[in-house]
Order: C-alpha cells, then structure tokens, then sequence
C-alpha cells in the first residue's frame, strides 16, 4: 500500500465563531493512487480522539481501510486528515498562536465540526481534487460525513454516516461534560495554561475512562469483564479503565479534549431547517449504519437522518447492524460493515 | 418467458416495469429483483426490507435498501415518487393490507402486486377434505407458525380494486410456470395486478 503522510498549512480559515486562523497546519495521509481523473478519493474522517493515521500498522480503520479492505486501496485513493482543534499534528489549542508566540491554550476560537469540513475542503481542493467519490466515518467521524454532504453536495458522490447523529443529544452533552468537568477539576488544568508545566493528566484518565464506559454496552463488558479480579481488592475492568486512561494522557492534549467535545455537542444541524429540507436535491448516495446495542449514538438517531433522506427521496441504503459491542462496533464489526461498504462504493460512480 | 432468479413473478414484474423508471419494491428480501431491474432495465430502485441479514445482503449488492417496516416505511417517502411501487409476495403478511395498497399508489403511479391466491382448487379441496387449515404446496405453513395473516383470492382482490376505484391495468395469473387465462380464481397459485390509482390515467 502507497502510504504518505505530510502537513498541509493554509494561510486564513475562517471560522463560524467569526475568528479568521492563521498559519493553520493539518496533518494528513493518503494511502493507495488517485487516479487520472481524480474520481477515486474517498475521504476518511475520525472519531473524536482519532487522528491521521487511519491505515496501517496502528491506524484507527486499520481493518477497513488497504488492499482488499472495505475501502480497498487497490482501486482508491483514501484520504485521511488529523481534525482541526485536534492534537495530532493539526492546529488546536496546544499550538502556539503566532500573534503571542505562547500556546493558545483557553483563548483557542471555539471551533464547529462546520469549520472541521471547511478544513478539509480546503485541503482536497489543494489536493486537485474537485469531487470525491465518498466520505466515510463513524461517531463524529460520522457528523463530518453529514457535514459534508449538506454543506458540499456536488462535491461528494456519496456519504457513509455511521453510528452517527445529526444533532447531539442532552445524553451526549451530559457524558462530554461530565469528561470537561473532570478536567477542570484537576488543579494541574490551570484554566488550560498547563504547557509549560504538569499536564492534567488525571483529569484527562477520568474523561477517558467514562468515555470508554458510553463506547462499550452492558454486554460487550459483562463479556470482556464480568466481575473477574486483577487483584485482590481491583476488579478487570477497573484495572482496563485505568489503563486506558493512563495511556491516553499520553496521546491526547486536554484542552483538545475539550474543545472537539464542544464542537461535537454544538453539532445540530437541524438549526438550518427541518433536517429533510437540508436534504432537498441532493444526489449524493447515503449509506448510513447504525448498531443494535449502540446506546451512546442509538439506532434512533440514524434512523433519523434515514427518515428525512427519504422524506426527500434521495438514494439511502440503511442498516442497523447486530452488535454487542455498543459505540465501539463501528471500530470493532469490520467483517459485516465491509460487505455493505464495499459493495455501496462499487455501485457508486463519481 | 425469462426467469428471475427462479422466481416467476419477478419475471413477470420485469416485463410490467419500463425501463429507465423508478421503482420502489416492498419486501424486497435479497435486493435480487432491483438488481435485475437495474442492470437489464435501468431501472433507479429502492428496496425495504424488515429483516437485517437480507437487508445486509442486498445493500452488498448495490442496491439501496431500508432496513425497516415496510408499512411505516410507506408513509415517509414523498407523493409520486416512484413510477412503480413493487409488493411481491408480501400483502399477505402485512398487518394492515389496505393501508399499505393506498400507500403504495400514494408514492407510486402504479402498484405492482403479486399473491398467492387462496382461492386455488387445491387450497379449497384441502380445506374441504381435512377440515383443518389447508396446507398446500402454496401455503405449506401450519396455521401457528404461517407469516400469512390476510388470506385473499382473486376476487377479493377484484373487488376491493372496484371499491377502492383503482384501475386494474394488468392482471396475470400463474400456475407453476405457466400462465392461467381460464377461471384463474380457481386456477392461478400467484396472480400478479398492474394498478394505479383513480386519479392516474393509464397511459
């Protein structure tokens, strides 16, 4: 598999907060060619702590996205970029701002999943590349992919939303700020001025790990835990939260963390009109996933976004896939979300 | 006549729908009928469908499916939408038959409908013969474990198609590969109706 990675840098992007961005970098890989048309991209978007680095060894879609895959690179040109506000090689709060050579910290504008797809708009257009074949994600990988397809429709040929929403609910919010909530308790946050210093790593670990309990259900941890021991006086799944969140502190900056969660639950598209008429006309091709034991981003909400599209009579396939694996199925199920992908792409012409 | 993937009826389906138009078929398992239709017709179709490992299956097959109820599913898409609407073999497990025939030609000009008559000789002398709820090779369901739960004939039918002042474009009728001109109420395993409804015009 063909594999680059490389920052992009764009010199003003502005935002929905009405702040213009300077100097803002993305950090992007490709895998496989883009053809001479150009018609083969299909452009891949992460969930909330994602990055990059969506193929290979290590990559979030790793099962789903190279040769023979779902999102075969033999035939496409997958395109995956690290998210704006992000701290993964992308401008976020953890960069420095270049009026006050300081990292910006808490004085980051607030960023939208709007101003996420603006981004990577712009590098596609940097790229030559006037339409994609697809855009693809789960989670808010998932809100970008609506996102896109609402705010770009010529530009994408087709749009994979899954176990996605089209607006965040009170639940969603709820669990975010609880995780926001840990941070700034953690004396270490220092109103976000921490760079210099300690990060607040134990507050980051305790988001982390409520993050973890919405990904996973009832069954999926009743299956990988029960009520095992680690320890004589640590059940597994404390000892598995704890690490999770202690390996986190190491990858994700804090103030990330809480700004893409803002940009998530400030997500509702239907604040532009009744979600069937953002819809109108559109030709874009819907595939949208849900899973059955998702509870984080339940069936519902999918079904939703379903409703609306056929309210509009536009060209959606739906699915809500069995799962045990709750939020983390879009991760986890690769076998049945590769049947139904592969086979949407393939009846897919740019 | 050509055969559809062994089905007769989706045969004759394909010969009632146009090409280059859009169909919306209910029930449509496996997505084996769209996909025909859209590689031989060109036909631009849609699929619902209740169960998730056929869903699944058609969805693979590139045909754009939903996975839901096809009697709400119904009340979601616009008037008009679709040229045909195709429910085959279906009408007879659905709970509400009617609502879903009115539905099916509020979306579509014409409905397209294939059932298995209950009306056939050989329904009638098994019922005549065991006393007990017939069993044949059409209806092979014990009465506890059938899917069918609205049994109708050809001329029940007929008559609610006169009731309801839908025009009966088409009527076909077919006993194993053959097609019945002759008393098809007694004759006709599967009956297939082209109808649309009072307001169109056949044109």
């Amino acid at each position: 598999m063909i594999t680059h990675a490389a920052t992009a840098t764009f010199e003003r992007v502005a935002l929905d907060c009405g702040t213009t961005l300077e100097n803002v970098e993305i950090a992007y890989e490709t895998y496989g060619e883009l053809n001479a048309a150009r018609s083969n991209a299909i452009l891949t978007l992460h969930a909330f702590s994602g990055d990059a680095h969506a193929a290979g060894e290590g990559g979030w879609w790793e099962k789903m996205i190279g040769p023979g895959k779902a999102f075969d690179t033999d035939r496409y040109f997958v395109i995956c970029s690290n998210v704006l506000g992000g701290c993964r090689g992308s401008t976020g709060p953890g960069s420095i701002n270049p009026q006050t050579g300081c990292p910006w910290g808490m004085r980051f504008p607030a960023i939208t999943i709007a101003d996420m797809v603006r981004v990577q708009k712009m590098l596609i257009d940097s790229m030559g590349i006037s339409r994609l074949l697809a855009v693809a994600g789960g989670s808010m990988g998932g809100m970008q992919a609506l996102e896109w397809a609402v705010s770009y429709p010529d530009q994408v040929a087709a749009a994979l939303p899954i176990a996605a929403t089209a607006r965040h609910s009170a639940q969603q919010i709820a669990f975010n700020e609880v995780g926001r909530q840990a941070i700034m308790a953690d004396p270490d946050w220092n109103h976000g001025d921490y760079y210099s210093g300690r990060p607040p790593a134990r507050g980051l670990a305790v988001a982390r790990m409520i993050g973890h309990i919405t990904y996973m259900s009832d069954e999926s941890m009743r299956q990988k835990f029960g009520r095992r021991l680690r320890a004589p006086d640590q059940f597994e799944v404390e000892s598995y939260l704890q690490y999770r969140g202690s390996r986190f502190v190491d990858r994700f900056d804090a103030n990330s963390y809480i700004y893409i969660t803002r940009a998530m639950d400030s997500f509702d598209l239907t604040e532009r009109g009744p979600l069937s008429s953002l819809f109108d006309g559109i030709k874009t091709r819907f595939l949208v996933i849900s899973f059955t034991s998702d509870w984080l981003y339940p069936s519902y909400q999918s079904q939703e976004i379903v409703r609306a599209l056929r309210s509009r009579n536009c060209d959606v396939a739906y699915c809500n896939l069995e799962s045990h694996y709750g939020h983390d199925a879009f991760l986890v199920e690769a076998e049945e979300q590769t049947e139904l992908i592969r086979g949407f792409l393939e009846s897919t012409h740019a | 006549m050509l055969e559809v993937y062994g089905r007769r009826d989706f045969a004759i389906i394909g010969e009632l729908i146009a090409p280059g138009t859009r169909v919306l078929d209910l029930g449509c398992g496996e997505g084996e009928l769209l996909a025909w239709l859209r590689e031989h017709k060109q036909v631009d179709g849609r699929g619902v469908e209740i169960t998730a490992a056929r869903a699944q299956k058609a969805i693979a097959r590139g045909v754009s499916v939903y996975q839901g109820d096809l009697e709400s599913a119904l009340d979601d898409y616009p008037g008009g939408a679709f040229d045909y609407v195709v429910l085959s073999q279906t009408l007879q497990e659905t709970r509400d038959p009617l609502r879903v025939l009115r539905g099916m030609l509020r979306v579509g000009k014409r409905g397209i409908v294939a059932f298995p008559n209950f009306g056939h000789w050989r329904v009638r002398l098994a019922h005549l013969w065991s006393g007990r709820a017939p069993k044949t090779k059409l209806f092979p369901y014990e009465w506890y474990d059938s899917p069918n739960i609205h049994f109708l004939t050809v001329l029940d039918f007929e008559a609610l198609a006169v009731k309801e002042k839908w025009l009966v474009e088409r009527r076909i009728f077919l006993s194993g590969q053959r097609e019945r001109r002759a008393f098809p109420n007694l004759t006709a395993e599967v009956a297939v109706f082209l109808i649309s409804g009072r307001a169109q015009t056949a044109d």
